[in-house]
């Protein structure tokens, strides 16, 4: 096949290529360009960097906190928590969701108190939560879990019901039990989904994470920005921010290569 | 043939219950088949074919009437009765020897002559070197024929299609139901098979049971003899028979389909 690939084809594969580099020149272009004149204009004394900050400023933020503080102290306490928590979320969210599953009349006794507590804001439970479990890495985490676990259910439970009745159908005329369609079917269906919901704890469980250090903690990202706009620190600010954008195209990226392991067949 | 049939449907109703009442899906329903024969089952568009399926494969239960199959009451989902769906409903995420080997599975049946033979049917219907493809790189028949022999694997004792091959083009639907006729004789499958392509019960069918409109009874229940070229028996080379345009003209009239 290789040497019969006409010169028509290679410039037809020639110009994606082109097009997918300058769309990756631009992103980078974009993110370069925006940094420089965020400089500039703070050397410049353009901006106030009281309100603004600049790069060079939180870099130099970044050093002395990595080098002499305890960076790498809040930023691992703010990982775990969240790790544990969107972990802990989506476990225990496709758990109910296998249960809901099962028993037919569970999910419809449950679904108005699902549709309730999917609409309400989750955070406004988190001092409820704080109180409750106490003000430690626990109430934090399971703010974090509160974040997650609703929509999880109901995104689980959605996915495990849209299986082809036929699919279920086949399996019953192989003579199949429950857990075998539960086994062989209906969880494989919904591993894409799974995943994806994954992807998106990871976020929420971050908002978890963050209000929780917010409210109460005493390390941990949340409590650097906390601390930061106490004291009128910008760079401290700006600086947990771009940590936090940074672990979080991480952790993103770490499940994509989970994804594409569970995922093959789709390729 | 032999004198037991293989499958006795005895006078089966069934009646749907609904928030607004009741449906009268199926009436005094009753026929034979016997081992080794095709049966096309035609009739008009919602009469109740694939409830009449259901019904013989155990999934749900008729309201009165009963089905035995060998001999035995069929109450639930039994193991000797194969079932094809329009879809071919291969999983996505199992490569085609995964899929083929689907029904040993559930039954705790694979073991290395399972594989065996499951890699020597793939071979002999054209799909060997696919058996470690993902159903989706396959083309709508390659899927169907895996989803045949997925079927054949648990060797049941009889085969029920519904409406199988629907869900393909034209072309690829008169190969393939071809190649599945011929599957079908030369492994000596009892058959029973709802189609709404007349051409095809007629070429793949010993007998054809036309069913009237809902609630579905037998209209009528015809026996299919072509003179096909000897020797080269296929659904599609049957379709040459001189009988074959008789037969097709009297199921027409006899379903009495008014738009």
């Amino acid at each position: 096949m290789y040497n019969r690939v006409s010169k028509e084809h290679i410039s037809y594969l020639n110009k994606l290529k082109r097009r997918k580099k300058i769309i990756l020149t631009t992103q980078v272009a974009i993110f370069v360009v925006g940094l420089i004149l965020w400089e500039v204009a703070a050397q410049l004394s353009l901006i106030d960097t009281f309100l603004t900050s600049s790069p060079s400023q939180i870099w130099n933020t970044f050093w002395k906190l990595a080098r002499e503080g305890n960076l790498f102290y809040h930023v691992g306490i703010s990982v775990f928590e969240n790790v544990v928590g969107f972990t802990a979320g989506t476990l225990l969210g496709v758990l109910i969701a296998i249960g809901l599953w099962w028993s037919d009349f569970a999910a419809k006794v449950a679904e108005p108190y699902l549709v309730v507590l999917n609409s309400l804001p989750k955070t406004a439970l988190a001092p409820i939560v704080i109180i409750w479990i106490g003000t430690g890495y626990d109430g934090i985490i399971v703010t974090a879990i509160t974040v997650s676990i609703v929509i999880t259910i109901m995104n689980m439970y959605n996915s495990f019901i849209s299986v082809d009745e036929d699919k279920i159908k086949l399996l019953k005329t192989f003579g199949a039990s429950k857990f075998q369609i539960f086994k062989k079917v209906v969880f494989p269906h919904s591993i894409p989904d799974m995943i994806s919901t994954l992807k998106v704890n990871i976020g929420l469980s971050w908002v978890g994470v963050i209000v929780g250090e917010f409210l109460v903690s005493r390390a941990g990202i949340g409590w650097l920005l906390v601390y930061g706009s106490q004291v009128f620190q910008f760079d401290l600010i700006m600086m947990g921010i771009f940590i936090l954008a940074i672990i979080s195209v991480a952790m993103y990226k770490i499940v994509s290569v989970i994804e594409n392991k569970f995922t093959k067949w789709n390729q | 043939m032999s004198k037991d049939p293989v499958l006795e449907v005895k006078n089966i109703s069934m009646i749907y219950h609904t928030l607004n009442g009741e449906v009268k899906a199926i009436e005094n329903i009753d026929f034979k088949v016997y081992e080794g024969e095709i049966i096309g089952i035609v009739g008009p568009s919602g009469c109740g074919k694939s409830t009449l399926l259901s019904i013989i494969s155990g999934l749900i239960k008729p309201s009165t009437g009963e089905v035995i199959v060998k001999g035995k009451k069929i109450t639930k989902p039994s193991k000797n009765i194969g079932y094809m769906f329009q879809k071919e409903q291969l999983f996505e995420w199992r490569n085609i020897l995964q899929n083929v080997l689907l029904g040993l599975e559930i039954q705790n049946k694979v073991d290395k002559m399972a594989i065996e033979k499951a890699e020597r049917l793939l071979n002999t219907y054209g799909l060997g070197e696919f058996k470690e493809s993902y159903p989706r790189q396959l083309s709508g028949g390659m899927r169907q024929r895996a989803a045949l022999i997925r079927t054949l694997m648990v060797e049941p004792e009889l085969l029920l299609l519904d409406e199988p091959f629907s869900a393909l083009d034209y072309q690829t639907r008169l190969a393939i139901s071809d190649e599945i006729g011929l599957i079908l004789k030369k492994e000596n499958i009892t058959t029973l098979m709802v189609t709404h392509d007349i051409a095809e019960a007629i070429s793949i069918s010993d007998r054809v049971i036309i069913l009237s409109n809902r609630p579905a009874t037998i209209k009528e229940i015809i026996d299919i003899e072509l003179t096909c070229p000897e020797g080269r028996w296929s659904p599609i080379n049957c379709r040459e028979a001189p009988e074959f345009r008789h037969y097709f003209n009297r199921i027409w009239k006899e379903l009495d389909i008014h738009v």
